[in-house]
């Protein structure tokens, strides 16, 4: 049934549908309704779980890993500083390979201090080794996070489960919250095979030599390539009972033929979708919309971008002395395909910037270039900024 | 005599002992160093706590020499997650072992780095949400996996390769934490100090720290021949004279309040402790007043501990820092 629900009580009751054991609270705005909608969900009696109201981010993200180890189903949530506090146990947990299952709020990182959304956050932890599907509205979250929770348990690694701080956390929107018997069909219980166990014990967590480290790593790797085939069908089963899919690997939108694409993660999409429709006398786009970041589906990116001459990536995040991190990774993805697609690299809506309907317009602008500009951030306003600090190059936009 | 009792010999008595070993949970053939406290104690403590344990580990020695993959001493589930959390690792397999119904105790080791430093907020959490978890520190007074850099648990005027002596240093500059004091503080049912050299005393705080429903303590000193710089056959003897010396006290806490002491029979001098390690070998310099100065301020650092927690004994007692764990005719047996 369809109900108005902000994005953050709609996770939170997904997240009771999943039946947790053992759940770790610690709030930073914009991921607290997440956690205090568990707890009243809890207080109520609605939800029965071992609700933990750790002291720092960086405990709760080590609870939920004692607890997982222990044989529990577990889930946390957090954003930005919280993310990169715990970004130590992150990587221990994907190392461990652990199950469990995360929400990212997606926020800015100091400094400047901003709890507005960008996905720099999720970004620095690309490389812990978590599966990280990002969501472009409160349904897909919804379904996304009771999927993670298959895919986690089936492939044994943790689920990241992005969605924008703000734009989908705070938003209201009608959103169809499945029932228990769906949910309960579509996730089995949670039975880990390595829980620690008195009658059969073993150890966890042991030093490695540089002879078998690689050999971690390589195992680790092929994990997470592998984790593709179970998001798809975690997904396609899903559709099957719920007649809804979350978006797969990656999602496209918009006649075939186009030659121009956009492509980019999160909630930014239904801005792009608006804009699309609003200013028709555009040539035709694809928006493809990408869910799987990683693993990072390179077959399906190739196909979407088969019939494409120029590529649009606009991301929410930078790496600073480079510049795209999507795009640089989707540059490579779709090197030596029949013909070339150009790929354009912008950061856009940082540290909550608005991004108006408008750049719909000037995206298209860029494409009309003879040589792709190199990346910037679109819509810098200069005269805020000392003369030294504009840069060498720096192009308004 | 009844007549079903047996006459117990020495053959059936070694029957009888085979028949009903001792537990082990460490297994021996691990990587210690030779006469390492902490691997005495980490297997006193299991041994007293029995199979049904699930154990939270730091990063430090005890995990390095225990785990070389693919090898494990340990005979029980065991987990090594990282140096800083492992209150937070103890209190969720708590709280999953409750979630699930399951009765079996949760232990977490850390050395003092992971316990008074590094690891001290995942433990302040831990104690203050009452997680049923016992916590042992085995505090060997330094970090010493990464080669003897002062933690704050290093005794004033200690040597360590972050705190060496030179001519406007004395080793140390500050004095050891008091964990159990800020440990005790929050309030928990049980929280103790304890020492390598009295293992029935240890295993006795063990046993009582398992039957408690909460949060529980142990900080048990446990020297590290490397480290301290003294012989490997002399970790006992060295441990023994920290606590009768009256510089590691041996006392039981309840909700804060003292319930229990070792009684010290006679106070050794703390040169008879400190001369026995290198880590204290610049206080013996000839004709440096510091060095004079510095062991008159340790001197007074025992006689405050001995007078605070009146640990001075009256007359001989078998359970005193003298009588305890030694063999004598009549005496005590082990507890």
């Amino acid at each position: 049934m369809r109900k108005a629900l902000e994005g953050s009580q709609a996770i939170a009751q997904t997240v009771a549908l999943c039946r947790p054991q053992v759940v770790a609270a610690y709030p930073i705005t914009p991921q607290t309704h997440i956690v205090e909608n568990i707890a009243k969900l809890v207080a109520n009696g609605k939800m029965e779980c071992e609700l933990v109201s750790v002291e720092s981010e960086f405990s709760a993200a080590s609870l939920v890993l004692g607890a997982a180890s222990a044989g529990s189903r577990t889930y946390t949530a957090s954003a930005s500083q919280g993310i990169l506090l715990m970004s130590e146990v992150l990587y221990n947990i994907a190392g461990l390979r652990i199950p469990m299952v995360m929400t990212c709020a997606n926020r800015a990182i100091s400094a400047p201090l901003s709890i507005w959304n960008d996905q720099q956050d999720s970004m620095a932890v690309r490389d812990a080794g978590w599966i990280q599907l990002y969501c472009s509205d409160n349904q897909e979250a919804v379904d996304t996070t009771i999927q993670a929770y298959r895919i986690s348990e089936a492939t044994e690694l943790p689920v990241m489960v992005c969605m924008d701080g703000f734009t989908l956390t705070h938003t209201l929107e009608p959103i169809d919250i499945p029932d228990q018997k769906m949910v309960d069909t579509y996730l089995p219980p949670f039975n880990f095979s390595r829980a620690l166990d008195p009658l059969k014990p073993t150890s966890v967590g042991t030093l490695v030599s540089p002879d078998h480290y690689s050999e971690a790593r390589h195992s680790h790797h092929h994990a997470l390539l592998d984790a593709i085939n179970e998001i798809v069908a975690a997904d396609t089963d899903w559709q099957q009972l719920s007649g809804r899919s979350a978006g797969s690997l990656l999602s496209v939108d918009g006649p075939a033929d186009a030659h121009i694409g956009i492509l980019t993660l999160g909630s930014i999409f239904g801005t792009l979708c608006a804009a699309r429709d609003t200013f028709t006398e555009l040539p035709a786009t694809k928006l493809i919309k990408l869910r799987s970041y990683r693993p990072f589906p390179v077959d399906a990116l190739r196909q979407a971008c088969s019939e494409l001459t120029d590529l649009i990536v606009l991301e929410r995040a930078l790496s600073p002395g480079f510049g795209g991190i999507v795009s640089s990774e989707v540059q490579a993805a779709l090197t030596h395909m029949a013909s070339e697609v150009r790929v354009h690299s912008f950061a856009v809506g940082l540290g909550g910037r608005d991004m108006p309907l408008e750049i719909y317009r000037k995206l298209h602008k860029q494409v009309e270039v003879a040589v792709p500009a190199p990346f910037s951030i679109i819509d810098v306003e200069l005269e805020k900024l000392s003369a030294e600090d504009h840069g060498t190059g720096a192009a308004t936009n | 005599m009844n007549e079903d009792t047996q006459t117990v010999t020495p053959e059936t008595l070694m029957q009888l002992r085979k028949n009903q070993p001792r537990f082990e949970g460490l297994e021996s053939g691990h990587r210690a160093c030779l006469g390492c406290g902490e691997a005495l104690a980490a297997r006193l403590v299991t041994e007293a706590a029995g199979p049904d344990v699930m154990i939270a580990n730091a990063t430090g020695c005890l995990e390095i020499f225990t785990t070389p993959w693919p090898e494990s001493a340990w005979r029980l589930p065991w987990m090594h997650s990282l140096f800083e959390n492992t209150g937070a690792i103890a209190a969720g397999m708590e709280a999953a072992l409750k979630a699930q119904g399951k009765p079996t105790k949760v232990l977490a080791f850390a050395g003092d780095g992971g316990t008074f430093d590094i690891g001290f907020q995942s433990l302040s959490g831990m104690l203050e949400r009452g997680h049923n978890v016992l916590f042992v520190c085995f505090d060997n007074e330094a970090y010493m996996n990464t080669g003897i850099q002062s933690s704050s648990s290093t005794p004033h005027a200690a040597m360590t390769t972050t705190s060496p002596p030179g001519s406007a240093r004395m080793g140390k500059q500050n004095l050891k934490k008091d964990i159990l004091s800020i440990v005790a503080a929050h309030h928990i049912p049980y929280a103790a100090t304890a020492s390598v050299a009295y293992p029935s005393d240890l295993r006795k705080k063990i046993r009582r720290a398992m039957e408690i429903e909460g949060p529980t303590f142990i900080q048990i000193h446990s020297p590290c021949p490397l480290g301290w710089g003294h012989d490997g056959a002399d970790s006992i003897k060295v441990a023994r004279l920290a606590v009768q010396t009256g510089l590691f006290p041996v006392i039981e806490l309840e909700s804060r309040e003292m319930i229990g002491s070792m009684p010290i029979r006679n106070p050794k001098p703390v040169t008879d402790y400190l001369v026995l390690q290198q880590r204290f070998r610049h206080l013996f310099q000839q004709g440096d007043v510091r060095a004079i100065e510095e062991l008159a301020h340790i001197q007074a650092l025992a006689d405050h501990n001995i007078k605070h927690f009146k640990l001075r004994g009256e007359g001989m007692d078998a359970q005193d820092s003298d009588g305890a764990d030694t063999v004598c005719r009549g005496g005590m047996r082990w507890a």
